[in-house]
């Protein structure tokens, strides 16, 4: 059963990884493609109940990362926002998952950081659901120091690195 | 004796049977011992290509350990106790003199014989043959360094000993490699695009704990290294990490996330008898059995930063064992239970310490950078640690009384987190 549920992550984490972009997610990749044929640019526009705002770029929910100060993992206020929208969304859209991914500058032991990753990751998860989403949408997930985005010794890099990603599945 | 070399060579030629990662490397010594002690290493005779390659190894050997100075044995090359002149060597200022043949068998095995003589008192110290495979010579040579390092220093020799470290190449590129003690004779264990972390020797040397991130999140898992079959060991929600193998082998310490943060829990190898045992609500993490299986020292921020606490295993008091200035993590017994090995930061720098538990004393061993991941030698009298230089990670040895460093450049990629296996 485990092992399933693990595919079905790494599946998923693939799919994630190929729409990094919050415009190209989920329901914009499944629009059907325009057909070659079809000129029809001046049709009406699409109604606006229609888009999601996951997909929206100007919304705050296409903020999907959360920055902290060294050795700290409680959200910061000014990433306070962010995190609550994606509980409002979740909590409106209860049959979508996000996976919390927790990750630490290189400043601490490997597995020291684990365990902070850990920690940044469920700090998020804890403000998701104060703020009304359901703990079973929510995976908490550590990379420690393992996956930096930056691999420089500064602190214009460690910054990018302390950071909890929201990931929808 | 004779057995115990036998048995180390089947060891080795069951891991030749792992794949052969690419070659290593440079390495730069970095110091010198206090009391060096002067001997001559004749390279030599019979088969002068073995030869030469086990005089490589074995000086090689010996120059690193810092304890010795090698007297040039250039113009005398005697082979046989009979051809020696004990005097030649006493101007030349050694205390003891290495000679000895070497030959492939009919059976394809290397042979090599070996005397160590003490220049001074003109008698034998040691007499032998080791043998091994033919792809093995390096082997014959870390024995014979192992020999000479043991009559003369009185301690145990690490030459035969392996070691394990995690090699990041590039982002999405990593490797979990056995090598020998001088970083030659790399092998794979394992290699994937998801991180590894905290390789950990079973203490038969036979198996190693690890971390590997492939099912998406920190997983432990164990592996044969003879036949590489693996089992999961750990893989509960959150987190599973930081292995740590109890020195009879029949526990080991891991941390899970499952309840919490991170915290220490017992679990046999067979994946049975999981029980917690700590309760700190903290992150408490990096567990390591002392020599006697009695207690554990592990990484804790319960205090408001990380710091080196220990416990009995059976459970009971939590004692803190690091203060002053910086954070403190990574701690691993000294093999003689009389201190520890940690990493230190402070003012931004990581460097390798040691802690005496009777004194308290403190003793920094490296300049200070990014020296991370500490571990011992078997015998006590090197720690091997992740390093830096070049923009890459290296794997770099400090004797126990910070006199002498050893850097090595492994091919390509940053190696991570060495650990010094076991004597086998």
């Amino acid at each position: 059963m485990k092992k399933l549920v693990a595919g079905i992550v790494l599946v998923n984490l693939l799919a994630a990884c190929a729409s990094e972009k919050p415009k190209e997610s989920a329901a914009a990749a499944s629009a059907p493609p325009p057909a070659a044929t079809a000129p029809a640019p001046q049709a009406a526009p699409a109604p606006v109940v229609m888009v999601d705002p996951l997909n929206d770029p100007a919304s705050i929910l296409a903020k999907r990362s959360v920055y902290f100060p060294f050795d700290v993992s409680a959200v910061q206020e000014d990433d306070k926002p962010v995190v609550l929208a994606h509980a409002k969304y979740l909590s409106e859209h209860p049959d979508r998952k996000v996976r919390v991914e927790g990750n630490c500058d290189e400043r601490g032991s490997n597995e020291y950081n684990l365990g902070l990753g850990q920690r940044r990751a469920d700090s998020v998860k804890q403000m998701l659901v104060l703020g009304g989403a359901k703990a079973s949408q929510i995976e908490t997930v550590s990379y420690g120091e393992e996956k930096p985005v930056c691999t420089e010794h500064n602190e214009a890099c460690w910054k990018q690195n302390r950071r909890s990603d929201i990931k929808y599945q | 004796m004779a057995l115990r070399v036998m048995r180390g060579m089947v060891g080795l030629l069951l891991l030749a049977q792992v794949s052969v990662a690419n070659a290593v490397l440079s390495i730069e010594i970095i110091g010198a011992g206090e009391h060096q002690i002067p001997v001559a290493i004749v390279p030599f005779g019979g088969d002068s290509k073995l030869a030469q390659a086990i005089n490589d190894v074995v000086v090689g050997d010996l120059q690193r350990s810092g304890l010795f100075r090698l007297v040039d044995p250039t113009g005398k090359s005697p082979h046989e106790l009979a051809e020696v002149s004990y005097p030649d060597w006493q101007v030349r200022g050694a205390d003891a003199l290495a000679i000895g043949k070497v030959g492939l068998l009919n059976n394809g095995r290397i042979e090599a014989s070996f005397r160590l003589l003490d220049v001074v008192k003109q008698a034998q110290l040691v007499g032998q043959s080791v043998s091994a495979n033919d792809d093995q010579v390096r082997a014959v040579g870390h024995r014979i360094s192992d020999l000479i390092y043991e009559k003369l220093t009185g301690d145990k020799g690490v030459f035969s000993t392996r070691i394990a470290y995690v090699n990041r190449l590039e982002k999405k590129h990593y490797s979990l490699i056995v090598a020998d003690s001088d970083g030659y004779n790399e092998q794979n264990v394992l290699e994937q695009s998801e991180p590894i972390m905290s390789p950990a020797w079973s203490p038969d040397g036979s198996h190693l704990a690890y971390v590997s991130f492939e099912t998406g999140h920190a997983v432990v898992y164990v592996q044969s290294l003879y036949t590489r079959q693996r089992m999961m060991l750990a893989d509960f929600s959150g987190s599973n990490s930081a292995p740590a193998w109890s020195p009879d082998g029949k526990q080991l310490a891991i941390v899970l996330t499952r309840d919490g943060s991170s915290q220490i829990y017992l679990i046999q190898p067979d994946g049975g008898g999981l029980r917690r045992i700590t309760f700190s609500g903290a992150i408490d993490t990096e567990p390591n059995f002392s020599p006697d299986g009695q207690s554990l020292l592990f990484t804790s921020d319960r205090g408001g930063s990380p710091q080196i606490y220990s416990m009995p295993v059976a459970g009971g008091p939590e004692q803190r064992m690091t203060f002053g200035d910086g954070n403190n993590f990574s701690p691993r017994y000294n093999p003689d239970g009389k201190g520890f090995v940690f990493t230190h930061f402070v003012n931004g720098k990581f460097q390798i310490a040691t802690q005496d538990f009777q004194t308290g004393q403190v003793g920094i061993l490296t300049a200070g950078g990014w020296e991370k991941n500490p571990s011992f030698a078997p015998n006590g009298k090197l720690i091997l640690f992740a390093s830096e230089a070049r923009d890459r990670g290296i794997l770099a040895t400090v004797s126990s009384d910070g006199r002498v460093q050893q850097h090595m450049f492994t091919q390509s990629g940053d190696a991570r987190e060495p650990v010094w296996g076991p004597h086998q």
